[in-house]
């Protein structure tokens, strides 16, 4: 069984941006165990001479020509956002300070 | 915020040598974003430059725009680099309000040019080599304004605003090997590395690389070693210095700064700085952590870029001449001294010269007129040279005019500034505003008959041989005049009248 | 009237419009009313589209009358994916995170649809963000299975599935990125396609896994799928994997199936141990079939199929972690404020994340973080994507043997709902056989194969084919269809037990 703490799932979730309660992670911990022993083979089944594959249909120089095409307007920009001001999209503050 | 200890610069070089690294952005002027066909301009209303493409709404694509990448196999050819037959775009992962899809759209171990150096001409003309690592294309973030706070500030703020517009903006990144030798004069190689930097894209027009809309950008590495030793020390990175004057003054406050860390025997932490060009000093950023940890892979939504070698050779046969060969030529063909040539690179005025030298002018008199009439007053309006009004053709017609005898020099100066004024062309401004030298000898002579009346002492003295004496009667005939004589002519007429050879 | 309507396929809905028999109206409003009536229970749809679908009907009828061309489907409705985006209705990808969101564009596929004038019923449920097997991983509810109420319709696209399953529309979208078309087609007794990897645009469907999504056709027989797929697919500037491939021709292959001389490679490793016993038995039937019409059955091995399912779930979920990390409460959807502590924007994505995402999404999520991280890349995704290349090559080696490769879409039939909910690894085995295809890129496409003998649920039989060779598999899928029609009488899903309040007579 693939070791996978608490601490690995929650520094995970840090990294994922996923607050998870202690029991989430727990549980998280040992399901991803699970999973990662069953698909563990994956890493020996090809030898150094195989190359990756990352696109199924290999494919190359696909561009677009330098061209202005649409844009929102920006109530179409805005239209979904859960917060806004002055025509721009508003989040909390950055850093976390008294 | 605490105040960092800083060593004296001098005593910093007494047991330490500093190692540089610059990453510098480049922003390209495409027409359009790098993955969409928003528009990449500047300054317009906020999340007005957006399509869903730059928002990273659900659902969306990336499409490489090829001018972008024509662009920056243009800067890699133009840095000496290699560019990559085949290379990808990859995904760097980080969670950033200012990143619409939480992940950059970068390069990673495939960048399109490689292993590349700049020779870099020092103000004494030391010349330093400055190798390339790489440079690789991405994409810039939008832009995040920090309110409720102190003077903008992220530190402190209540919340902040995001306007995408820049988000998507193609950026080419160019990366230093590690730069070591430059010693005490490392933070003056800084500011000379950007500046080569920052003339290349322009002269190859990839890039406005105005530096104060943030088309160039500067992050620079610095550490120290003691002499001698081999490892390089722990470095600090100094974000987003964005000035020519900022990099060489964050290089020397870092070699400063570490210097007495390390004098005080401590270690110096590997974090990003803040530069601040109020106090010129930079302070403790974010310290170097797991959430570094970018998860990078390849863009699955993206294909390779093939660069063919013939593709390469089109776009180097369309490169312009380098900078600093360019500057070498036209000193040589120009007959300029060190110091003349220097003074009208800093003057900015030196593409202006040769399209003026292409119009007509000796390279002589273009520099005089250039220099002595265009920059103080470009100055003066806190302007460039080139934007004051007063084009390589209307120096070409006042030139004329004067060596025509037609106006004087300070006739000139006066035409100029009806120019500036809108007044009109040269000719025009001569004839409105009644500039003309008079070569009608007779009032010459009425004055110059007057001028030797008024002064009998001075006429004795030059009928005596003291020809110098003669600028006595000069002033007087074009006192008389109001300046519209040809003070050659009257000098000529004085010396006729009293038989004096002059 | 509404019964013979709805229990048309859009090909014999296109011609009778094409005719005026019909109006499009009237075709639209049958499906509509049939939703009203049967959906309460089967919850195939997210979102109803009312008004806009008869306005759309409304002006094909005008056209029409007016004498104006119109395209072979214009007024045939259909349901889209709710992964889909769409101007005009709410896009949820089933995910809390997105509820109510509306798109200020449409996808690609949406809008050859509105250029087709075919007008869209609404937005059908799947497993969130399309991530699952039976549509229980909705956070709207699950879907259910015609066949029986109590079971699943697959997955991720089983409200689509279960939407032409059930009468309530002819035609929908749905996207495939391990499975999703063709498991719910096979639970459902429907028809589903994923064609070859770039065939149709991407722009527009939410990302799960951006190297294996695929959007396709999901339908009651082959040759709507065919038809439908004709209307979707094609080069998309928007969509850099997008091929420049015209796929004209896939109709006529379609009716005009045969399968004299093609030569037919069983999967060795695509049947046998692990599949229901009714399952295989409906797969040999169908070999008999074929062989009887003149094929030429092979054996091929595809001895690296092992590994596809486990770098399946490796690259899968982490191209997730990438696609779902715009999911932050910054420019669109649900933004959740943490309950105490500092209010930064780290924390109110992080709170945002964990309240709008379900249990597997986050799951996959975490797996994928996992995968590409720092000392594990090249183990797990670096080794992922090596099994890709073993799998292609296994793919080239076959179709050197065979003309197209079959196997049973699915080891099983539908479980009943919450039966491996809580256990993923039994949840992700359903995919085995339906995984190498996405690994791979080449097309594939699931025909009913009429009932297992142990449950009397549909089994689901699978074509694959190389890239680019669609129309090989219409061409196999609709001959198979014919001589299944042929023994059963009719098709297998007029053998489906009546849904609705209304008692409504089937077809036999
Ligand atoms: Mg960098
Ligand atoms: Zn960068």
């Amino acid at each position: 069984m693939a070791a996978i703490t608490r601490d690995d799932v929650a520094h995970l979730a840090r990294l994922a941006h996923l607050e998870m309660s202690n029991e989430e992670l727990d549980r998280m911990a040992g399901e991803l165990a699970v999973i990662v022993d069953s698909v563990k083979s994956v890493s020996e089944a090809a030898g150094a001479d195989v190359p990756a594959t990352s696109h199924p249909i290999p494919l190359n120089n696909v561009f677009r020509e330098d061209v202005v095409g649409h844009v929102l307007t920006v109530e179409q920009a805005l239209s979904g956002a859960p917060d806004a001001a002055e025509n721009r999209f508003k989040v909390p503050a950055i850093l976390d300070e008294e | 915020m605490s105040v960092d200890e800083i060593l004296d610069y001098d005593s910093a070089f007494e047991k330490y040598e500093p190692v540089l690294g610059f990453e510098v952005h480049v922003e390209l002027n495409t027409k359009t974003k790098m993955f969409s066909s928003a528009p990449n301009a500047f300054g317009d209303d906020p999340n007005t430059n957006v399509n869903e493409v730059d928002l990273g709404l659900p659902g969306v694509l990336p499409v490489v725009n090829k001018a972008a990448v024509e662009s920056s196999i243009k800067i890699g050819l133009a840095l000496n680099c290699q560019i990559a037959e085949t290379c990808r775009f990859a995904r760097k992962n980080y969670f950033y309000p200012d990143t619409p899809k939480n992940f950059q759209t970068s390069q990673y171990d495939e960048p399109i040019a490689f292993d590349g150096h700049l020779d870099i001409e020092l103000e004494d003309g030391e010349v330093f080599r400055v190798e390339i690592e790489r440079a690789h294309m991405e994409e810039d973030a939008g832009k995040l304004t920090h309110m409720g706070g102190a003077a903008g500030r992220i530190q402190g703020a209540d919340y902040s605003l995001v306007d995408y517009n820049r988000a998507g903006v193609p950026l080419v990144e160019i990366v230093t090997k590690p730069i070591v030798g430059a010693g005490k004069r490392a933070p003056e190689l800084a500011k000379a590395y950007v500046a080569a930097v920052r003339e290349i894209v322009k002269n190859l027009g990839v890039s406005d690389a105005r530096m104060e809309r943030g088309n160039v950008r500067c992050d620079a590495n610095v550490s120290l070693k003691p002499i001698g030793q081999e490892k390089f020390g722990t470095r600090s990175e100094t974000k987003n210095v964005n000035s020519l004057r900022a990099v060489e003054h964050a290089v020397r406050f870092e070699i400063q700064r570490h210097a007495a860390v390390l004098e005080a025997g401590e270690k110096v932490v590997q974090e990003t700085r803040h530069w601040h060009e109020d106090t010129r000093t930079t302070t403790s950023g974010r310290p170097k952590s797991d959430a570094d940890d970018y998860r990078y892979f390849p863009e699955p939504d993206l294909v390779p870029v093939v660069a063919s070698r013939e593709w390469v050779e089109e776009l180097r046969a369309t490169l312009p001449e380098p900078p600093a060969e360019r500057r070498k030529r036209l000193k040589a063909a120009w007959a300029y001294s060190d110091l003349e040539f220097r003074d009208v690179v800093n003057a900015g005025v030196m593409d202006l010269i040769e399209e003026t030298v292409a119009a007509g002018l000796k390279p002589a008199a273009a520099r005089k007129w250039w220099m002595g009439e265009v920059v103080g007053r470009a100055k003066a309006a806190e302007v460039e040279p080139g934007e004051l009004g007063i084009t390589p053709a209307v120096l070409v017609e006042v030139a004329a005019l004067v060596d025509g005898g037609k106006i004087n020099n300070k006739m000139a100066s006066q035409v100029l500034d009806g120019v500036l004024a809108g007044e009109g062309t040269p000719e025009e401004i001569v004839a409105a505003r009644g500039l003309a030298v008079v070569s009608d000898d007779g009032p010459l002579l009425e004055a110059i008959d007057a001028a030797l009346a008024a002064q009998p002492d001075v006429a004795e003295k030059i009928r005596g041989g003291k020809v110098q004496a003669i600028g006595a009667i000069v002033g007087g005939v074009m006192k008389a005049t109001r300046g519209q004589a040809d003070a050659g002519r009257v000098r000529e007429l004085i010396l006729e009248k009293l038989g004096v050879e002059g | 009237m509404n019964q013979e309507i709805i229990r048309s396929t859009a090909a014999q809905l296109a011609e009778k419009l094409a005719a005026k028999e019909l109006s499009a109206v009237e075709v639209t409003q049958a499906h509509l009313d049939r939703i009203a009536e049967v959906d309460g229970e089967v919850n195939a749809f997210l979102h109803v589209n009312t008004q806009e679908a008869l306005a759309v009907a409304g002006e094909v009828d005008a056209a029409r009358a007016a004498g104006e061309g119109l395209h072979a489907l214009a007024g045939v409705p259909i349901a889209v994916k709710d992964l889909i985006v769409t101007v005009g209705q709410p896009t949820t990808a089933a995910s809390k995170i997105l509820e109510g969101w509306h798109s200020p564009y449409d996808a690609t596929v949406v809008k050859k649809l509105r250029a087709a004038k075919m007008p869209i019923l609404g937005k059908t449920n799947l497993d969130e963000f399309a991530m699952g097997s039976s549509t229980e991983h909705s956070a709207y509810g699950p879907t259910r299975n015609p066949w029986d109420l109590d079971r699943i319709p697959g997955g991720s696209g089983g409200g689509s599935a279960a939407a032409v399953a059930a009468f309530e529309a002819p035609l929908a979208l749905g996207t495939d990125t391990g499975g999703s078309i063709r498991q719910p087609a096979s639970v459902t007794g429907s028809v589903g396609v994923k064609p070859t990897y770039g065939g149709v645009s991407r722009y527009g469907a939410i990302a799960m896994a951006s190297s294996l999504d695929q959007i396709g056709p999901v339908s009651r027989n082959v040759l709507d799928s065919a038809l439908l797929h004709e209307v979707i697919g094609g080069h998309d500037p928007f969509d850099s994997t997008s091929l420049q491939e015209s796929w004209a021709g896939l109709a006529d292959a379609a009716r005009n199936g045969d399968v004299k001389g093609l030569k037919i490679g069983i999967i060795k490793e695509l049947h046998g141990e692990g599949y229901q016993t009714g399952v295989e038995n409906r797969f040999n039937e169908s070999l008999e079939l074929l062989k009887a019409a003149g094929a030429e059955i092979v054996e091929v091995s595809c001895p690296n199929f092992q590994y596809a399912l486990g770098a399946y779930y490796l690259i899968m979920p982490s191209e997730v972690s990438s696609n779902l990390a715009k999911f932050d409460g910054v420019r669109f959807g649900l933004r959740v404020l943490p309950e105490e502590g500092p209010m930064t924007i780290e924390r109110v994505m992080a709170a945002t994340r964990a309240a709008g995402f379900g249990p597997e999404v986050k799951r996959r999520i975490i797996l994928g973080t996992y995968a590409l991280s720092a000392g594990y890349y090249d183990a797990y995704y670096g080794s992922a994507q090596k099994v890709r290349t073993l799998i292609q090559r296994d793919f080239e080696a076959a179709f050197a043997q065979a003309d197209v490769l079959i196997s049973p879409t699915a080891p099983t039939t539908a479980f009943k709902l919450g039966e491996k909910l809580n256990d993923p690894l039994a949840m992700y085995l359903n995919d085995v056989a339906t995984i190498p295809a996405n690994m791979a890129g080449v097309p594939g496409i699931s025909i009913p194969g009429g009932l297992a003998d142990e449950d009397g649920l549909p089994v689901g039989i699978q074509f694959l084919a190389p890239a680019r060779q669609d129309k090989r598999l219409y061409r196999a899928a609709g001959a198979l269809e014919t001589l299944l029609e042929e023994k059963w009488g009719g098709p297998l899903l007029a053998q489906a037990p009546v849904l609705g309040s209304k008692a409504l007579g089937g077809a036999k």
